[in-house]
């Protein structure tokens, strides 16, 4: 049995917060999750995957978000509790049918999972979405620890059957990635199949229908505003004259750094949890009770320009103070000890900060930065077009791991924006410059947004060559399938759908499909494809090392090494590949044969044909 | 409990978020509050990859410049770039066998000699406790129990309420049952060498 399905209520598991969150559906009774995969979100339809197996739970990898967000409108809408999940810059994607679905409403809990990204970790930039709230006139909710991930997930679920919406509730990586004690909840019967009632003149989006929905949806906001009044997640805490306001993650740093500087009895903490819309009178309370504000939040002044409003609606006139405060900026992630400074500044505390040892002394250190792993096939790929087509040409790609060719000795990363740019931007720039174009997307990338790209291409004849990087599934994220995979491995029986005839069906003419580790056979079709006047793809298929070996598909290929004797030490090897099996001994390279998995491709490239297979 | 602040670092694939992990779980058993904060997704591709424990009567989950009270470095070169996470009272459990990033084999930058690397860090903290764990972690039978070895060296340095048996008790209920013993031994050949 999956750890999460555990009938032991009042157990305490240290979960990891996305754990807590798939909890926290389970026990609100969801039977009905879908979501496109994104770090730091990804972990949460893992647990739903996975538990879909032994449950009546239904549960998809939809091609994309705004895939994942309509099918699971339709759910909601019919009733079935549901969970749809995503990272921020996923939610850009599914803000179509968002917007939308605020004005129709929902009927069975809909609760829309938002992972920001602070600090970019994993992702191309780091837009805060609490915007997206004020934005579609959705509810917000922002726990601040595990444990409340779980509870603040069931509360979601009700509070959007009260209100007839979609809730959203937001995290950050920093919460999706701690694990933390969580008490368990009661696991709720799940109703499993339901009734869609017709009402077109509610559902069918035309103009005259929407002009009383969005007349709705604004009633709809001052029954939210009652509920953010009276919800037990915002809160007042302490009744000092110094007052500090902070959501999320964040809290928990001026939790601490109250008690760190030992100021609990001079402070007032606005802790919001409900942060869309933000309790008005709740809020003129607090401002009432202090001399002075400090607002403590990551990336965005939102709550800080909201307070000022209320402050200025309510005709209190005290220093409400956020960005700009000693390092508290709207970049990147905070810290307890920024926070402590912070506060301590702000309101005038001496303290001493512990003293960070002296690093003047410190010699440089080389660089470590992610790699493609050892025998991945992308840095194959990546080799054989770039013998083609030289380092001149465009190189638009794609977001996943082969985004790491940005990196020398690769460096074939000229434009990155966001998920499947790499194709539509080919289009821009093959019309708009001279030089040649060839560009990288992966397969889960390609389902997610590339074809329309591809169509685009082919229609308007654009010229330029596609090269998708097939590794039979979404690596970066954990290996989710997506609809190129083959999914028996996986222990599920989904429909796999081919690229090659995908890619056909957009109506390109020229295609090849190549299997990378076959560097003379890949250089020839790039060649064919470079040569084509029009637009070309090729189909680079060769599974994910790590995936193949996590489900037992990996090749049985000996690992290999570097015979001396006929070694003259060009490099090329290491220069060209920078493979991370590769090592220097001294002058000589040598190949680490745990890490090596076999792949050759150094091999094939050697011009004394010194690397070769381990004997037995 | 006063708090207690671990800054675990490694390189992607020695297992130091295991390892975290577990002492988390410990914790809990041993019935101290504690948070895990890792980090997932494109830093773990052979990059740098951290991840902290915080116990005692604390919430925040992550460790500030100059705040941690032990750091546990898997690979010499890397605890040496986690050194801004110390101060002079932190305690540093390393790993000496190097493990040096691809671009020093095309020649951007070069990897630092470890006794150096020793020395500086000995100069800097209060105390320095050093071992070799990936030749522990073969004696133990399993390449892959480095994390273990470290484990073993954490908890035999004193540095946190956590008592050998508990640590072993969750070792033992969360590894496969294949790599139980060399596991077990891990821990125990890095617990010794600290003694």
């Amino acid at each position: 049995m999956h750890k999460l399905l555990t009938n032991e209520t009042g157990k305490e598991m240290l979960l990891l917060g996305n754990e807590a969150i798939a909890r926290g559906a389970l026990e609100a009774g969801v039977s009905f999750a879908t979501c496109y995969p994104g770090t730091p979100s990804s972990e949460i339809p893992e647990q739903f995957f996975n538990i879909s197996k032994e449950t009546d739970l239904y549960f998809e990898y939809s091609t994309n978000e705004k895939v994942a967000m309509e099918v699971g409108a339709a759910a909601a809408i019919s009733g079935l509790r549901t969970m749809v999940t995503m990272k921020h810059v996923g939610l850009n994607v599914a803000a179509d049918p968002l917007m939308t679905l605020a004005y129709t409403g929902v009927k069975g809990g809909m609760v829309v999972i938002n992972a920001d990204d602070p600090y970019l970790f994993s992702s191309q930039n780091e837009q805060d979405n609490r915007y997206y709230a004020r934005l579609s006139g959705l509810p917000m909710l922002e726990p601040t620890n595990v444990q409340e991930m779980k509870d603040v997930v069931v509360a979601a679920f009700e509070l959007s059957e009260e209100l007839e919406l979609p809730v959203i509730v937001r995290t950050t990586t920093r919460l999706n990635h701690i694990r933390g004690a969580v008490k368990l909840g009661e696991l709720k019967p799940v109703k499993t199949k339901t009734t869609f009632e017709k009402n077109p003149f509610h559902f069918v989006c035309v103009p005259a229908v929407s002009r009383n929905l969005h007349k709705l949806l604004i009633e709809k906001y001052d029954r939210a505003m009652e509920k953010s009044e009276k919800w037990p997640y915002n809160e007042i805490i302490g009744n000092g004259k110094w007052g500090i306001v902070s959501n999320g993650v964040s809290f928990n740093y001026v939790s601490d750094a109250v008690s760190d500087l030992g100021i609990a009895d001079k402070v007032s903490i606005l802790k919001v949890g409900f942060s869309w819309p933000l309790p008005k009178e709740l809020c003129g309370r607090f401002l009432r009770q202090v001399e002075k504000v400090l607002v403590v939040e990551e990336l965005e002044p939102v709550m800080e320009n909201d307070l000022k409003a209320i402050a200025q609606e309510k005709g209190i006139a005290i220093p409400i103070r956020g960005k700009g405060v000693e390092g508290l900026t709207r970049l990147f992630e905070y810290d307890p000890r920024m926070v402590r400074n912070a506060v301590a500044k702000y309101f005038d505390v001496e303290f001493s900060p512990t003293e960070i040892v002296d690093l003047s002394d410190l010699p440089e250190l080389p660089g470590r930065p992610p790699n493609l792993c050892a025998g991945c096939p992308h840095r194959a790929t990546y080799y054989a077009v770039k013998e083609v087509y030289g380092p001149d040409a465009i190189n638009p790609t794609d977001i996943g791991c082969y985004t790491l060719g940005l990196l020398p000795p690769i460096s074939m990363a000229d434009l990155v924006i966001c998920m499947g740019s790499s194709v539509s931007s080919s289009c821009g720039f093959s019309q708009a410059t001279e030089q040649k174009v060839v560009s990288f997307i992966g397969d889960s990338t390609f389902f997610h947004s590339g074809i329309t790209g591809l169509i685009n291409a082919v229609h308007n004849n654009h010229k330029f060559t596609l090269v998708i990087l097939d590794n039979g599934t979404t690596a970066m994220t954990g290996h989710q399938p997506h609809p190129g995979v083959n999914t028996t491995p996986l222990g599920v029986e989904l429909t796999r759908i081919s690229l090659e005839d995908l890619v056909r069906g957009c109506g390109v003419k020229d295609v090849h499909v190549v299997k990378p580790f076959k560097i003379k056979k890949t250089i020839e079709a790039v060649k064919a494809a470079m040569e084509y006047d029009g637009v070309s793809v090729i189909i680079s298929q060769e599974l994910c090392p790590l995936f193949a070996r996590a489900t037992g598909q990996a090749r049985k290929s000996k690992p290999f090494y570097v015979n001396h004797n006929k070694c003259k030490n060009h490099r090329i090897c290491v220069d060209k590949l920078a493979c991370p099996a590769m090592y220097l001994d001294g002058d000589r390279v040598e190949i680490n044969e745990t890490l090596c998995i076999g792949c050759s491709v150094c091999a094939q490239i050697c011009p004394e044909n010194a690397i070769l297979p381990v004997k037995e | 409990m006063e708090p207690r602040r671990l800054v675990f670092i490694g390189v992607g694939g020695q297992g130091n978020l295991l390892a975290s992990r577990l002492l988390g779980e410990t914790a809990l058993s041993a019935g101290i509050p504690a948070v895990v904060s890792e980090i997932h997704g494109m830093a773990q591709r052979g990059g740098i990859v951290e991840s902290a424990v915080l116990m005692g009567d604390i919430s925040s989950p992550i460790v500030s410049k100059g705040e941690a009270d032990v750091l546990i470095g898997f690979e010499p070169a890397e605890t040496l770039r986690a050194l801004p996470k110390c101060n002079s009272d932190t305690v540093v459990i390393t790993n000496t066998r190097p493990l040096p990033p691809f671009t020093v084999s095309i020649g951007q930058g070069s990897y630092p000699a470890v006794d150096q690397t020793l020395n500086l860090l000995q100069s800097k903290v209060k105390r320095v406790i050093a071992l070799d764990g990936n030749a522990l972690a073969e004696e133990a039978g399993n390449p892959l129990s480095l994390n273990m070895v470290m484990l073993g060296a954490l908890i035999a340095s004193g540095t946190i309420p956590i008592s050998e048996e508990k640590m072993k008790e969750t070792i033992s209920s969360s590894t496969k049952e294949a790599f139980l013993e060399s596991n077990l031994k891990a821990f125990d050949l890095g617990f010794k060498s600290v003694q």
